[in-house]
């Protein structure tokens, strides 16, 4: 009677599972398929796609040499290698001296940094400030004002405060100064936890849109998710298209697969990458959890 | 007199002393106190434009000082209610629904006997949490077009996105949906550290799947989940712009519309700046309040807050 129950729960949640990981998966599935498939065949057909209709990269081809995507993932990718290099560094300075025993200004320091997850100044004064020091539409607005997140400077600091004081104590009487400190002994000892904010950090950068929005004017400027906002949600896709179509409604048709290309073509970094990385994402959390 | 100068001059030299000591230290946080003054302590001083008639050619310090007026124009205006509606509701249904979902996901997760098959689920579960909020709204858009997949199954010509019910449904739906995965994570990690001679005395006792998650899962959850749940509560006023703005049009701003969008739509494409930043604050001390307190709580309770 027992066994015959488990066997039912399993085959139960076994369903849920495969149900839940279908959902999951199936809108890319969905995207890749369409974006294969004939833009006729593919306007007329109705209901779940389980193949390419037909075969086409007409989609991918538009894509291309769409000039606008291609300078928006070399932002992207500037403000992310850049952007990224720059957040951890604040934030294991700012980790570091906040873990740091006998100093004198850690309190005070520490308290600067904490009401900040308490009270927020709000958008528009920000965008005064932004502004004022003459960073507006420039990519150091992409990249400053949100150089330390204090949710990763605490994953930080529990793993800087999580290593054995006498290594410090011993370096200090050798003679070591903070940098070496820093650089010589925590960071090889914290290296997977720096990994793993080098991810957060980085897909932040790479999924930053609102932030652009604010601040950025020139659309040559534009991160790749700025030009996906206004290709995908908004109504470019006809002029993208129309180069290549005599009819608005040819035009119409053929710029939905061009969209699903474009899905495609900015997801497939991250569809690559996570996973190969997903364990070291999933640590962070682990080590997040408590405080977040 | 002199006893004070005297103290005031020892906290000097003691503060020499210490960044004598400690220069590695003071040098690493100019651009770490720099960051924290120019990105969040000079705005919350600038946040004083709410106070002000501020215009960008007179500058913050030169604008006329109006006292309340911009804060009794907002809780006069018609709104005022609407968007503490629309915010509210928006963060309280999507607790009601999104709250329980990665938990009920963490307990079927641990179910799993296969572990291959375990790593598989997660895998595959967490993968929505990286993609863009851009993507996710695209996608959401093309499967509920009115001529899109879900319309197809359905055989309906529902325009989802101009129906002003349909916008909760779809902001929490897809919100579950990208993010019921990685919110297990946390709740899984605190099942694995429950003591598995517990599980085994239960089974011995026949107790049956169903009975030990409700009897010892649940129960072992209970801090996890309460501390969770208050810190979801403290932010509840904080519901983002940045994904209401990818969903909604004018013709459904009866619900879509929230504080944050409002400020948006007031700053910074109307240059209202006064008058959104006076909404902003409102909405920045709500906030506080509840934080401060969610935070308390939950620091009694295990001990572990925010910090």
């Amino acid at each position: 009677m027992g066994r015959h129950k488990i066997k039912i729960f399993d085959v139960v949640n076994t369903a849920i599972m495969l149900t839940l990981m279908l959902v999951a998966v199936y809108p890319f599935v969905y995207v890749v398929f369409a974006s294969f498939s004939d833009p006729w065949e593919l306007v007329k057909h109705k209901g779940f796609l389980w193949k390419p209709l037909g075969f086409t990269i007409e989609g991918y081809t538009s894509v291309f040499k769409n000039r606008s995507i291609l300078t928006g993932y070399i932002t992207t990718l500037i403000n992310l290698f850049g952007g990224t290099a720059i957040n951890i560094m604040l934030t294991l300075f700012a980790a570091y001296a906040v873990s740091k025993k006998q100093f004198l200004l850690k309190k005070p320091i520490t308290i600067m940094i904490v009401f900040t997850m308490f009270f927020n100044s709000g958008i528009i004064p920000r965008f005064l400030v932004v502004k004022e020091l003459g960073l507006y539409d420039s990519r150091w607005a992409m990249i400053l004002p949100t150089a330390i997140n204090v949710f990763n400077l605490v994953i930080m600091r529990t793993a800087i405060e999580g290593l054995p004081d006498s290594l410090e104590e011993a370096a200090v009487l050798e003679g070591a100064s903070d940098f070496d400190i820093l650089f010589r002994i925590v960071v090889p000892l914290i290296k997977s936890t720096i990994a793993v904010l080098v991810l957060y950090y980085g897909v932040a950068h790479w999924n930053q849109w609102y932030q652009a929005l604010m601040y950025i004017q020139t659309r040559e400027k534009y991160p790749l998710q700025l030009v996906l906002r206004e290709i995908l949600i908004g109504n470019s896709i006809e002029s993208m298209a129309a180069g290549g179509a005599d009819s608005s409604g040819e035009s119409m048709v053929i710029g939905e697969v061009i969209k699903y290309a474009t899905i495609i073509v900015s997801t497939l970094p991250i569809l690559v990458i996570y996973p190969l990385l997903q364990k070291h994402f999933v640590k962070g959390v682990m080590v997040g959890a408590v405080k977040e | 007199m002199a006893k004070k100068a005297g103290k005031q001059k020892s906290v000097t030299a003691v503060l020499v002393k210490d960044v004598k000591k400690n220069k590695g230290i003071y040098l690493m946080l100019v651009p770490v106190v720099a960051y924290f003054l120019i990105f969040h302590y000079i705005p919350m001083l600038s946040a004083q434009i709410a106070f002000k008639d501020f215009s960008i050619a007179k500058g913050i310090g030169g604008s006329p000082w109006v006292g309340l007026k911009h804060f009794k124009t907002y809780f006069g205006s018609y709104y005022f209610g609407r968007l503490i509606r629309n915010t509210l509701l928006l963060s309280l249904e999507n607790i009601l629904f999104g709250f329980p979902a990665p938990i009920i996901l963490a307990i079927l997760i641990n179910e799993i006997q296969h572990t291959g098959f375990k790593r598989v689920v997660q895998t595959v579960t967490y993968l929505p949490h990286f993609i863009s909020v851009v993507i996710v709204c695209a996608l959401l858009r093309n499967f509920f077009a009115v001529d899109g997949l879900i319309n197809q199954i359905l055989g309906t010509k529902i325009n989802f996105f101009m129906d002003s019910h349909a916008f909760r449904p779809l902001y929490i739906g897809s919100g579950i949906w990208q993010e019921i995965g990685w919110g297990s994570i946390v709740y899984l990690s605190a099942i694995t550290s429950i003591d598995s001679q517990l599980y085994e005395a239960a089974a011995i006792d026949g107790a049956g799947r169903f009975k030990r998650i409700l009897y010892i899962t649940l129960p072992c959850l209970a801090t996890t989940i309460t501390v969770m749940f208050i810190m979801r509560v403290g932010k509840m006023m904080t519901v983002g712009a940045d994904k209401v703005l990818l969903m909604y049009s004018e013709s459904i701003y009866e619900t879509a519309d929230i504080i944050s969008t409002f400020v948006y739509r007031k700053g910074l494409l109307e240059s209202n700046f006064s008058y959104s930043a006076a909404v902003d604050l409102v909405n920045s001390v709500v906030n506080c309040v509840l934080l401060v307190g969610a935070n308390k709580l939950c620091k009694k309770l295990d001990g572990n807050g925010l910090w």
